[in-house]
């Protein structure tokens, strides 16, 4: 047998990160064009309803304040219903902005860099809205500043040892290194933003905050250990903040809630509903902004999949959580579910959230579905949804079916609840079309590192033809059959 | 007529692409340069070995923050809800802070109620790493600064999108107008220029 140099077997290329050859301008040009150029007319179709609805959502608070906490819906035995509901929702969307831009790094999954700016920024803005709902609940939220450890004239100090005070320190932290991560990753974009305009007001806010950046390797070389820091001290911190949301409730005597499964199925519903708001957002941006050859169907897909992923772990943890239940012998336990799934007076409410969360990311098995951007909005907006429901489930469902039948109650949410939740979302898709209008939303030094031009021996790996990590990673998955001459 | 003094701040050179300034890289660094660096839009893998760099710092600075950190916690936690200060004999930490402990959920007042403690211990530690990594690596690159020499050359400009650059700098003791452009040259640098500082 003869092999001819034409046929001898060759490896197949990954799929690429970035379709069509761009150039290092092209993506330049690409990315920075959004902040330049006008906004299309969806921008504002979108952007001015956004701005009613935060309208409104200051309406709501400063109604509360005016009136008083009671205007929310909750009442004995139902202490805590939307509004905690809500902060764990939103806390819950900003996991998977950190899992992208951390874990996924130190995993070395090159695709991230095209959705970790996007997917922080949604953290950020998650984290806002997510704050304020406690900090209303409080009742007096004047006296917020109680939560922070700052010597004061009671001379009493907070309780360390209460998981709501964890929660305090735990979400803070998460905004804060969030905000450090975001902005360190922005740097080098908001240079190239810098070096692109004309002198004058948005050359002077830009080339502030690009700090003077000048890409030299000897900045590169302390920035990416920087970054590498900043992600492994992310990743313990983003597996943390959603355990410490769940020790609220699993450090508690309430059947339903003292379990100790609840910190990892809380991790993994919160990456899983972070997906799909990821997917949500960055679907239609793609489309609008024409950046198909960044977000290319490969990286719907990859996520795609990790939906599937956690959606799976999050349908395993309500099928334990059943399992316990039942085998614990536990009487209140197994009431609790039963109550919840069967003969309780929300069990449209577990329905829902069982056939959102489980059933409908299912389809994702199936290839086709994951590269049909319609079927992937579809599911994540019944994730978006279901998840809302889980906590709905697990928070006011729980209380409302207490221990002893005395103290049972009903909880229904009233128009200050529903539109408080409907102005966060006004909130936080202004603060994302802000984002979108004044800062590069895809990280555009970190696509061009993962460029192939951008290896330093491209050539060499030209010449041979082969990728020698490749072969070393799949011995047979990218040999190709040899081509017939 | 104002004359304005000029300070030399060294050779730059212009590469089209990222092979070109590795190889670049190396040979600069095989010429005893020491005062020199390489501009480009992204980081590049494997420059440092090829400018002979050091490995950074910023994790010895990052470790103390994050130590910092904890023992901050700690010492926040047990000065305001334990009775440990008094029982070594430092009750007057306690004094500073005139405490009233929150004795609840039946947890005991002294350091066995540490494992209570831990969250916030961790999340501090978190805290003060990654806000020391950030202003570490300030402090390590001297940024921010408003101006550099280097922002004069219109060319320059061009690193943030899709050019590659070499600088090495006058204060070299290599540095020599003559030899270092004939080394630019050699190496494939194009649009060589001198980089003047106004002073």
């Amino acid at each position: 047998m003869e092999a001819s140099a034409s046929n001898t077997p060759r490896i197949l290329d990954r799929e690429p990160l970035v379709l069509n050859n761009r150039s290092y301008s092209w993506i330049t040009n690409r990315i920075c064009g959004i902040v330049e150029n006008k906004q299309p007319a969806l921008w504002w179709i979108l952007f001015v309803p956004s701005v009613l609805l935060t309208g409104l959502m200051v309406f709501c608070f400063a109604y509360l304040i005016s009136t008083g906490v009671g205007v929310w819906g909750q009442k004995q035995p139902v202490a805590w219903a939307w509004d905690i509901t809500n902060f764990v929702f939103w806390i819950g969307i900003g996991h998977a902005g950190t899992l992208i831009s951390a874990i996924l790094f130190l995993t070395r999954q090159k695709w991230r860099t095209s959705v970790n700016r996007a997917a922080e920024a949604m953290t950020i803005f998650a984290v806002m809205c997510a704050g304020l709902f406690p900090a209303f609940h409080v009742g007096r939220v004047w006296m917020v500043w109680f939560l922070a450890p700052i010597p004061n004239a009671n001379a009493i100090w907070q309780n360390f040892k209460s998981p709501l005070l964890w929660d305090v320190f735990a979400v803070s932290t998460y905004f804060s290194v969030s905000l450090v991560f975001w902005f360190l990753g922005l740097v080098p974009d908001l240079a190239t933003l810098r070096d692109r305009c004309r002198p004058g007001l948005k050359k002077f806010f830009y080339g502030l905050f690009a700090l003077g950046w000048r890409g030299g390797n000897r900045h590169w070389s302390h920035y990416e250990t920087a970054y590498m820091l900043l992600a492994a001290l992310s990743t313990p911190l983003v597996l943390s903040v959603h355990s410490v949301v769940s020790f609220d409730f699993a450090t508690s005597v309430v059947p339903g809630w003292h379990t100790t499964i609840f910190p990892p199925y809380f991790v993994a519903g919160a990456i899983f509903g972070g997906f799909a708001m990821v997917l949500t957002l960055m679907i239609p941006v793609r489309r609008i902004y024409g950046l198909d050859d960044l977000l290319t169907p490969k990286h719907v897909d990859n996520m795609a999949k990790i939906i599937l992923l956690t959606g799976t772990i999050v349908g395993y943890a309500y099928c334990m959580e059943l399992f316990m239940a039942y085998y614990s012998a536990n009487p209140y336990e197994a009431a609790a579910f039963t109550l919840r799934g069967l003969t309780g007076p929300s069990i449209w409410a577990y329905a829902l959230m069982f056939s959102f969360n489980v059933f409908a990311p299912q389809l994702f098995w199936y290839r086709p579905f994951r590269h049909n951007m319609w079927v992937v909005m579809f599911v994540c907006m019944c994730v978006n949804m279901g998840m809302w429901y889980e906590r709905y489930v697990i928070i006011a469902t729980t209380l409302e079916r207490h221990m002893t039948p005395g103290s049972w109650g009903e909880y229904s949410a009233t128009w200050v609840d529903q539109w408080t939740f409907v102005g966060t979302f006004g909130f936080f898709m202004m603060l994302f079309l802000l984002f979108l209008r004044f800062l590069p939303v895809i990280a555009i030094g970190e696509v061009k590192g993962v460029l192939p031009q951008s290896d330093p021996h491209f050539d060499d790996h030209a010449e041979k033809g082969i990728q020698e990590e490749d072969l070393m990673a799949y011995p047979d998955r990218h040999v190709a059959k040899p081509i017939a001459a | 007529m104002s004359t304005t003094l000029k300070r030399v701040h060294g050779y730059l050179a212009e590469f089209d692409n990222v092979q070109d300034l590795y190889h670049a890289a190396e040979h600069v660094r095989d010429a005893g340069y020491n005062r020199w660096d390489v501009h480009s839009p992204f980081p590049i893998h494997g420059m440092d070995k090829a400018m002979g760099n050091p490995r950074s710092n910023l994790p010895k600075l990052v470790f103390c923050g994050g130590i910092t950190g904890t023992t901050v916690a700690f010492i926040l936690q047990t000065v305001t809800q334990t009775n440990f200060w008094s029982s070594l004999g430092l009750g007057f930490l306690q004094e500073i802070v005139e405490t009233y402990p929150t004795v609840v959920q039946a947890k005991p007042t002294d350091i066995w109620t540490l494992p209570a403690f831990f969250p916030v211990m961790f999340e501090l530690t978190i805290l003060f790493s990654a806000f020391t990594t950030l202003f570490g690596l300030l402090a390590l690159m001297g940024l921010p600064r408003w101006n550099h020499p280097l922002f004069a050359s219109k060319r320059f400009a061009k690193f943030s999108d899709d050019s590659f650059f070499v600088c090495i700098e006058a204060r070299d003791p290599k540095f020599s107008q003559d030899g270092t452009k004939a080394l630019l040259e050699k190496i494939g640098g194009k649009n060589i220029e001198l980089v003047e500082d106004e002073i």
